[in-house]
């Protein structure tokens, strides 16, 4: 054949994407265990899914349920966190506790003949952990100086500082790590109490993917986790009040970090919950807008004008209503200039300049085309199932993703974009060099900026 | 263990490895040119890096960006550049696969006609944003160009860093990005590697259409170097950090030669885990340190050896320098214990196995063929790359501490919060980065 420049080729006919066919049980103790067949590598990634996170903090003690989560793997029963270490080590597994605002997701990757010992040592981890109070008080210590070096770093500053703004005290509005006066006030009898209340196995649930028969793998769980019985009445997640609609004043916050390189930016608003039922048309949307590198606002930025490395949006979708937010980091010189220009694109979007067809139906096929992409791997996969297991999606839901996506119109991205990003509610936050933004930012139209404390 | 492939060379000189993996419908496709930062000179420091940027602005026959159609197809993509390589990757449903052979190749071809001032100007700008963004702007974030200053003699192709220096990037020209393009972007200078859901004898026959007819360029030198000089060097770079920390360098065998595994197996004996040697000293046992981390940094010409840690407030960085020298005294002296090195080796090995589970993308199956096959000629090296770690012992990691680790031959960097330069550990000298 001879290339022919003129055009670019055509997709050949589309190859079928395989799905995980997922297998549901349940333990006699309540643990739900989902179980998918994923034998290309042998390699088993065992995912359990506890759904409550930072938002289940007691009020005053910010950071618990991440604390308690660095501390699962600190020791349990004849072995200490030493111990642990040793024998994760040995297996050659891979263990890593992630704590979000809903759910806290603990997952352990081992070679799949070594899957009844790391399911056994995930069990002691997650049912048994020692919570001794000399563990705490180290893990606490380095949670403490890892705070003190966050402080150091504008893209964290500015998170936090975000979240503060537009959550006010709404259990949105700190982060998971915690903050220095919560740490400092809380004590081990508080994990403890933590641990009891929220690691029980009615309502969690373990996805185990890899190389394994449905059969085999459910077994090796029952075997590990047959003997979980919760300590206390059961998990009861404390009902989130609704977050807030109204900012508590002002609008533009600035966090002074004297003689910054650049300005780190952040716009948004408390925006929609992950049960909307305009999930897929807000995917839409955001692509459109800023989701990956050739959206409006990553083109006009950093193509265009040259003013960042990268600028980007999400909907950061959650139990409760979740953040909208635009981030980016840019020269202090263009503060102002960008802050207005990210504006300009989330307004236009609403109304001014609609996503056209055009736009639409290519977003749609980005989200799309790859998407079998997402299911290579047996981590990617049980990363996909925790997300059905934590907002409870239908067995379907993979298989109506594509649809439900192609069938998204341009005049429904719109309405999603009037009704979902409220430009006059929405929150501009800059953490950069007061000295040489303040100036550019009294001058954008959302008057006076207020100053934030760094922490 | 290995990754089965089939392999041609093209008339032009176009390497090309075609890997079939079924698992999952997508095709990656993965092209590496021999070119890094090495190949700079001083004075014109980040180019290479600036030049990955351009190759994304379109060439001549679309010249509407690189990433459009790719995202559009469900693609995703990359490129990146370090001292030795660049490399540029895209993954594509496997029926977009001719789209993207069709994209690179048009870039290899034809990228000169469609590069203008314009582009040119705003990816320095763009450049310079990441300059600001990741190392600038962020804490300790001028430490490695510190180090590599301070390790190699400035006409050494790894002084400088592969971000290049401020005033460098503001004199490169577009003219000098001809050059570079007719010097390093041919096919005889790059490797590609298709792996994934694809046919190899249709994927052979796509690549000989869309690269076959580019011609061949000169061919491009080996960069060499002297080795550079054994010294000891104590330095102190104030930064705008909360803490101090205390970097420990030393020179260290190249990419794959005689010792690399033995570096890398005793940096996880060092600080990966809680059991490691330093980990359970300094954080977990003494809490005298936040964090320590230890690397082996593989490059082709040489590598370097570190180990980084930062203190606790109220412990200084002397105490730490005195653990961590006292901790490689006891490795050169008496060995790490079997039942250590038992340990590093189940995680290397089951490491290799999990690098089997994705196609494409940085360190995908795709990454690692062309990373043997460019720096070894010999695609086929993962399992013997395997074997380098297995076959290590006690006295094997002795001799390779006690030839490498040794403090006259160290670079010593203290990282300390702006207008304290006193909490440097002895006799450090202060050096300015920009």
């Amino acid at each position: 054949m001879i290339a022919d420049r003129s055009r670019l080729p055509a997709a050949g006919a589309a190859a079928s994407v395989r799905l995980p066919a997922i297998h549901k049980t349940r333990l006699p103790n309540g643990l739900a265990v989902w179980t998918v067949e994923h034998r290309n590598v042998p390699v088993v990634c065992c995912l359990l899914v506890v759904p409550a996170g930072s938002a289940q903090d007691p009020p005053g003690l910010d950071g618990l349920a991440s604390l308690a989560g660095d501390m699962l793997d600190e020791g349990t029963g004849d072995l200490s966190a030493l111990g642990v270490s040793d024998r994760l080590a040995r297996l050659g597994a891979q263990f890593e506790t992630e704590i979000g605002v809903d759910a806290t997701l603990v997952a352990l990757t081992t070679l799949s003949h070594s899957l009844a010992r790391g399911l056994a040592l995930l069990a002691d981890m997650t049912v048994r952990p020692r919570l001794a109070a000399e563990d705490f008080d180290r893990v606490r210590r380095l949670r403490l100086h890892r705070l003190t070096q966050l402080r150091d770093l504008p893209p964290f500053l500015a998170e936090r500082a975000f979240a503060r703004w537009i959550y006010g005290s709404h259990p949105y509005g700190h982060m998971p790590l915690g903050a220095e006066p919560t740490l400092q006030r809380m004590t081990v009898d508080d994990v403890r109490r933590y641990h009891r209340r929220v690691f029980v196995p009615d309502g969690s649930t373990l996805i185990v993917v890899g190389d394994g028969t449905h059969d085999a793998l459910a077994a090796a769980v029952a075997e590990a986790f047959g003997g979980w019985q919760a300590a206390g009445d059961g998990h009861v997640p404390v009902d989130l009040p609704e977050p807030p609609d109204r900012l508590p004043s002002g609008r533009v916050a600035l966090v002074n970090r004297p003689g910054a390189a650049q300005s780190e930016l952040r716009i948004g608003q408390v925006a929609v919950a992950r049960d909307t039922p305009d999930y897929h048309a807000l995917l839409v949307l955001n692509t459109v807008l800023g989701g990956q590198f050739i959206s409006r606002i990553n083109m006009n930025l950093r193509q265009a004008k040259g003013f960042t490395y990268g600028a980007r949006t999400v909907f950061d979708f959650r139990r409760h209503r979740g953040p909208f937010v635009f981030l980016t980091s840019v020269k202090s010189s263009v503060t102002g200039e960008a802050l207005r220009e990210a504006m300009a694109e989330i307004e236009a979007i609403r109304g001014g300049r609609p996503a056209t067809p055009e736009e639409v139906r290519t977003a749609a096929a980005a989200l799309t085309l790859g998407y079998g992409r997402n299911f290579e791997t047996a981590p990617q996969v049980a990363q996909a199932l925790s997300q059905l297991a934590l907002y409870g999606l239908p067995d379907d839901y993979f298989e109506q993703f594509v649809p439900r996506v192609v069938a998204v119109t341009a005049p429904e991205v719109l309405r999603v974009a009037q009704q979902h990003l409220d430009p006059d509610r929405m929150a501009l936050l800059v953490v950069g060099d007061r000295a040489v933004v303040e100036p550019a930012l009294a001058a954008l139209p959302y008057g006076a900026p207020t100053i934030l404390p760094a922490d | 263990m290995r990754i089965p492939y089939t392999k041609h060379v093209l008339d032009n000189g176009l390497q090309v490895l075609v890997h079939e993996d079924r698992n999952c419908p997508i095709a990656a496709v993965n092209l590496w040119y021999h070119v890094g930062s090495k190949n700079e000179r001083p004075g014109h420091t980040g180019f290479a890096h600036l030049f990955e940027h351009l190759m994304f602005e379109g060439s001549q026959h679309y010249d509407r960006g690189y990433f459009q159609p790719l995202q559009e197809a469900g693609g995703t993509l990359n490129g990146s550049t370090n001292a030795d390589r660049t490399n540029y990757w895209e993954v594509v449903p496997s029926n977009t696969l001719e789209l993207a052979l069709w994209m690179e190749s048009d870039r290899m071809g034809y990228l000169l006609p469609a590069l203008t001032e314009a582009k040119f100007a705003t990816q320095r700008d763009v450049v310079l944003n990441e300059r600001r963004q990741n190392y600038e702007n962020r804490p300790y974030g001028m430490a490695a160009m510190a180090i590599l200053a301070a390790l190699y003699p400035p006409d050494h192709p790894y002084h400088w860093s592969t971000i290049g220096e401020v005033p460098d990037l503001h004199a490169a020209t577009l003219a000098q990005a001809h050059e570079f393009f007719r010097a390093y972007y041919h096919p005889g200078n790059a490797s590609l590697v298709i792996a994934g859901d694809v046919d190899t004898e249709a994927t052979l026959a796509l690549v000989r259409a869309y690269f076959g007819g580019i011609p061949p360029g000169p061919p491009v030198a080996a960069v060499g170097a002297a080795a550079p000089a054994d010294r000891e060097v104590r330095l102190v770079l104030e930064d705008r950090v909360e803490l101090p920390r205390l970097y420990l360098n030393w020179h260290s065998p190249a990419m794959f030669s005689h010792g690399d595994a033995e570096m890398d197996l005793l940096s996880d004996l060092l600080a990966n885990g809680k059991t490691s040697r330093l980990y359970r000293q300094l954080v977990y046992e003494r809490q005298a340190a936040t964090d320590v981390a230890a690397m082996q940094n593989s490059r082709e010409l040489c590598g370097f050896f570190q180990v980084i840690a930062t203190p606790v407030p109220g412990v200084g960085l002397g105490e730490l320098e005195e653990a961590i020298s006292g901790e490689i005294d006891r490795i050169i002296d008496s060995g790490p214990l079997e039942s250590e090195i038992e340990r590093s080796r189940a995680q290397v090995e089951a490491n290799f196995v999990y690098r089997l589970q994705t196609v494409g993308g940085f360190g995908g199956k795709s990454d690692q063929l062309n990373a043997y096959n460019v720096f070894l000629g010999d695609p086929d090296y993962f399992d013997r790359d395997l074997a380098q770690y297995l076959r290590i012992g006690c006295a094997d990691l002795q001799a390779a501490a006690s030839r490498y680790l040794s403090r006259a031959r160290r670079v010593t960097l203290s990282v300390v919060p702006a207008g304290r330069p006193d909490l440097a550990v002895a006799d450090s000298l202060p050096v300015e980065v920009s």
